[in-house]
């Protein structure tokens, strides 16, 4: 980690940076922070479902909501860690438990589904893919994603076949990458490039911008589901409002409801998770909780 | 994980047209990174598929390229991605290309020199200068395989063997010293790096790094001993990095900054826009010394070096340190000719 502060320190822009490294630094390095990124945690390989995954990465989640709650717990905290759907809820449970949780401080990185879907549409439409703007809701995994390609400016207009096998890309994007790399990893440098083009977009949230509008997952009273993906207006203290459900199609309100029940599942595997790493945090140091 | 303090904000509008230029020719560019898989590679080719000039990024390495490709074509910007590996793919990956970037070989690790990689990195050289020739000899070459003070002579011997060779085409890439230069010179004043600038002369290693800080604006205010250490961390800067990766490797993101930066100016450059004038310092074929290739501030046009705007003024210090470092840059640039016409007859 040092090595790779000093090799960003020599970067000509404003802004300090500092390296930290293991479990015992975690509050150091978030103390006072306005905002926490995690991308830490095991990559998927071919083969392995994004829950697969909770095993290795649940305790990433418990790790920094705990620093999160001490360190620095007005934060706002987004994780690209996977399985983003059982993560969220595993570090809302755990900032509850410390007394520090604000549902609008949690967030749960989605944004590469859009980056895919406008890439994909746009090549399908031979148009910018940056003209391109389209809700991505729902969750993180296979068929949790939900692009409502019915709502996308310009209109996609494609048969019925051609828009089953885009959503279905667009769902299976990231094992495709998954797949290409071939055991060396899952996608990095484009979830970095949505990582950092969210993060901006809380940073222009917090600075007072007006009409900074992300789709991502969140606490959600919009479903059935207790943490769901949908367009929100970021602001200074994460998010502003909560757009209304975005109208669509008969077909793709039953692509929902098939998704829903999925995404309650995963928040409650991520709730007991949370609760059973507490217990035996509780039981090692009993004076840690309030 | 990433824990942050506010800054100031810009709009996304207009930091684009800021990073990119805007208008100029509508012409779209086909650029290819050679080692795309590697450490500088990936995020260099990471930024690069951000440019909206680009239509065409082509990723070149070893092995280990469909992933890199896959994960960077689904980022939403206009530049296709395509992927090649191994020798034959090498030409196949440059076919056509307008510039070739390349930051492929071996990097240093604790206790070497730059230019202990000869050996081994003459020959990403030797290939990139032979594939050049063959499929895209009117590109902008662009070298980052160190050590430069011996690699861009030896790929211009092989160029000018070969009968495709134009001293306005080839460079060496020393932006990340000048991006260190204003970033410790941004720290030590207190203002933004971004506002700092300076010519950074001379070559890419140790002492041949000449930052005139006489001509630093805003004015450069300390005291000798603060200059001495300075500069002499500026050019020890490359083995900071080395040594605090402790064997994993050497500057490679704060390399892939500088590369993007200085690819998007020869992109500006390329595009030819009115309104502005694009310097940047490179290591290039010169005649302002008389070390036949040397880094000095460049106007870049639509083929390459528009024009070299020589050496800076320089106090006496400095003057004295480029006599002193000269014959070491000269003995580099020999050692790199003769390799070059040893090379020149492979293919």
């Amino acid at each position: 980690m040092k090595g790779i502060a000093a090799d960003l320190s020599h970067v000509s822009q404003k802004g300090n940076v500092t390296g930290f490294t293991g479990d015992v630094e975690l509050e150091p390095v978030v103390r006072g922070a306005d905002l926490v990124v995690v991308a830490a945690g095991m990559p998927r390989l071919p083969g392995m479902q994004r829950d697969q995954l909770m095993a290795a990465n649940g305790g990433v989640a418990v790790r920094v909501a705990t620093a999160v709650s001490n360190a620095c717990p007005g934060a706002l905290l987004a994780f690209i860690t996977n399985p983003v759907n059982m993560i969220v809820p595993t570090a809302a449970e755990v900032l509850k438990a410390h007394g520090v949780y604000d549902p609008r401080r949690l967030f749960g990185i989605t944004t590469l589904d859009v980056v895919r879907s406008k890439k994909f549409i746009g090549d399908s439409m031979n148009i910018s893919p940056n003209d391109v703007h389209i809700p991505v809701i729902g969750g993180h995994a296979g068929i949790t994603i939900l692009p409502l390609l019915t709502q996308c400016q310009p209109k996609f207009k494609r048969g019925l076949e051609e828009t089953k096998q885009l959503t279905h890309r667009i769902q299976e994007a990231g094992t495709e990458v998954v797949n290409a790399k071939a055991g060396k990893g899952s996608a990095t440098l484009s979830m970095a490039f949505a990582g950092a083009h969210f993060v901006d977009s809380l940073l222009r949230g917090i600075g007072g911008q007006e009409g900074v509008i992300e789709c991502v997952f969140v606490a959600s009273d919009l479903t059935e589901a207790p943490f769901f993906a949908s367009p929100l207006e970021l602001g200074k203290y994460g998010v502003k409002r909560y757009l209304p459900l975005p109208q669509m199609s008969d077909s793709e309100r039953e692509s929902l409801d098939k998704l829903l029940p999925v995404l309650q599942q995963n928040a409650n595997e991520g709730i007991e998770f949370a609760r059973k790493s507490l217990k035996e945090l509780e039981k090692a140091a009993p004076a840690a909780l309030p | 994980m990433l824990a942050l303090r506010l800054g100031t904000q810009i709009s996304r509008d207009r930091l684009r047209a800021f990073k990119f230029g805007c208008g100029g020719s509508r012409r779209s560019l086909k650029v290819a990174v050679v080692g795309a898989v590697g450490g500088i590679g990936q995020p260099l080719a990471l930024l690069l598929k951000q440019n909206p000039h680009i239509s065409r990024l082509s990723l070149h390495d070893l092995r280990n390229t469909a992933g890199v490709a896959a994960d960077l074509s689904h980022i939403n910007s206009r530049a296709t991605v395509c992927h090649f590996e191994g020798k034959d793919g090498l030409k196949k990956a440059m076919d056509k290309a307008d510039i070739v970037v390349v930051p492929a070989g071996l990097p240093r690790k604790p206790g070497m020199k730059r230019e202990d990689l000869v050996g081994v990195n003459a020959s990403v050289a030797c290939e990139v200068a032979h594939a050049a020739s063959a499929v895209c000899p009117g590109a902008l070459l662009a070298l980052i395989t160190n050590p430069i003070n011996v690699i861009v002579p030896i790929v211009a011997t092989i160029l000018q063997a070969k009968g495709t060779y134009d001293p306005n085409r080839l460079f060496g890439v020393t932006s990340l010293d000048v991006v260190r230069s204003k970033a410790f010179i941004g720290d030590f004043l207190n203002v933004d790096p971004q506002t700092v600038d300076l010519p950074v002369i001379g070559g890419h290693t140790g002492r041949t790094i000449l930052p005139i800080l006489s001509q630093c604006q805003p004015t450069y205010k300390g005291t000798d001993e603060e200059r001495k250490a300075l500069i002499k961390r500026i050019q020890e800067a490359g083995t900071e990095v080395v040594n605090a990766k402790d064997g994993l490797g050497s500057a490679t993101l704060s390399m892939a900054y500088a590369a993007s930066h200085f690819v998007n100016s020869l992109i500006r450059g390329i595009k030819g826009s009115k309104d502005e004038c694009i310097v940047e310092c490179a290591y290039v074929d010169s005649d302002v010394t008389e070390a036949k290739f040397f880094a000095t501030q460049l106007i870049l046009g639509p083929q390459g070096i528009k024009e070299n705007l020589g050496l800076p003024e320089m106090d006496d210090e400095e003057k004295q340190a480029l006599e002193s470092m000269l014959p070491l840059l000269k003995k580099s640039i020999e050692n790199g000719i003769k390799l070059g016409m040893e090379m020149a007859c492979q293919s």
